[in-house]
């Protein structure tokens, strides 16, 4: 069973290494895909709404840790 | 792109493909592997040159069939799922994977993260190979060692290939070819110079296949829920170009952070001495 524990581990970590970074993600994610279709916005903007939410999420994870670092 | 589709595992006519998927496919894909590969190199190289060849080698060829069994394996399995719901999947996935690769690269070109070194990986793993006892015939710990590590690095080109290829009609073929092309390179460099390749800028590749997966998840993501791209397909050029963007604003931010907090540091020391 360990080998089967170091595989899931493993794949595990492809994923996801900072585990708040990538709940905000797959969160962000969660509402633009179930969220946005619901809304009477311009269909056209969902798109670029999708990229803006996850661009601000990987500026503010990096910076969050740069400043720690420092 | 026909939406409802099936991401059928065939190989289409050059004629047929959609440039603006295909061209980023591949280039993502060779980028990917070649890192990936580079990384395994050194540990192979390791083993081999302290262990003897023949079982370093027979370890890495058996892990790449094992690998290539799994690509054909996942490649036949997703061709029934309907493409929407494979490309909001492997989108999302795609997304965590790329998200945290140009994550590490903006640290480490920020010079907040140590920056991976292969001369200093193949010393180490020359070094442990030594310290294990010798055998004669079969040699376990160079298979073993060397299988490991064309499985681990292995394992994230076959989910390249596979999320890339998986992700839209038509893209098995630059998928697949990316991968084997930084595969045969990286292998016919190894046999040329017989050391570590540290002279290939693995930051600067992983900064750009960041930008690349990331754009590529969130358009299938997009396109998984039917999201309207301006631009359709070509939208994704701009998605790489917002991504490359961010990220270099990001790095030029991380940076100034760091030097403000030294020069702020540096003031306190002059003042308190």
């Amino acid at each position: 069973m360990n080998w089967m524990r170091t595989i899931f581990r493993e794949v595990f970590g492809l994923f996801v290494d900072d585990g708040s970074f990538a709940v905000l993600i797959l969160a962000w994610l969660g509402l633009t895909v179930f969220l946005l279709p619901h809304l009477a916005w311009v269909p056209r903007w969902r798109g670029f709404i999708l990229f803006a939410g996850l661009a601000a999420i990987l500026m503010a994870s990096a910076i969050r840790y740069a400043r720690k670092q420092n | 792109m026909n939406r409802y589709h099936v991401a059928e595992f065939s190989w289409p006519h050059l004629n047929d493909m959609n440039w603006a998927h295909a061209g980023p496919s591949l280039l993502a894909s060779f980028l990917a592997s070649l890192v990936e590969c580079v990384e395994a190199l050194t540990v192979v190289l390791a083993v081999g040159s302290v262990r003897g060849w023949k079982n370093a080698l027979i370890g890495s060829a058996a892990a790449v069939g094992v690998l290539l069994g799994l690509i054909a394996g996942l490649g036949r399995a997703l061709a029934g799922v309907p493409l929407p719901t494979l490309q909001l999947v492997v989108g999302a996935l795609l997304l965590l994977f790329g998200l945290r690769w140009l994550r590490k690269a903006i640290l480490r070109s920020a010079g907040q993260i140590p920056v991976h070194d292969e001369e200093a990986a193949f010393t180490k793993n020359a070094a442990s190979m030594r310290s294990l006892t010798g055998v004669r015939g079969f040699d376990r710990v160079a298979f073993a060692t060397a299988f490991q590590i064309v499985m681990l690095e292995g394992t994230e080109v076959v989910f390249i290939v596979v999320a890339i290829g998986a992700g839209g009609v038509g893209l098995w073929l630059p998928a697949s070819l990316g991968a084997i092309a930084a595969l045969l390179i990286v292998i016919a460099l190894g046999f040329a110079l017989h050391r570590p390749l540290a002279n290939v800028p693995e930051n600067k590749l992983k900064f750009i296949v960041g930008v690349l997966l990331s754009a590529f998840g969130t358009f299938w993501v997009g396109e998984g829920a039917r999201f309207i791209w301006p631009g359709r397909d070509w939208s994704i050029l701009g998605l790489v170009l917002g991504y490359l963007l961010v990220a270099m604003a990001t790095v030029a931010i991380c940076r100034s952070n760091a030097k403000g907090k030294r020069s702020t540091a540096a003031t306190q020391t002059a003042v308190s001495q």
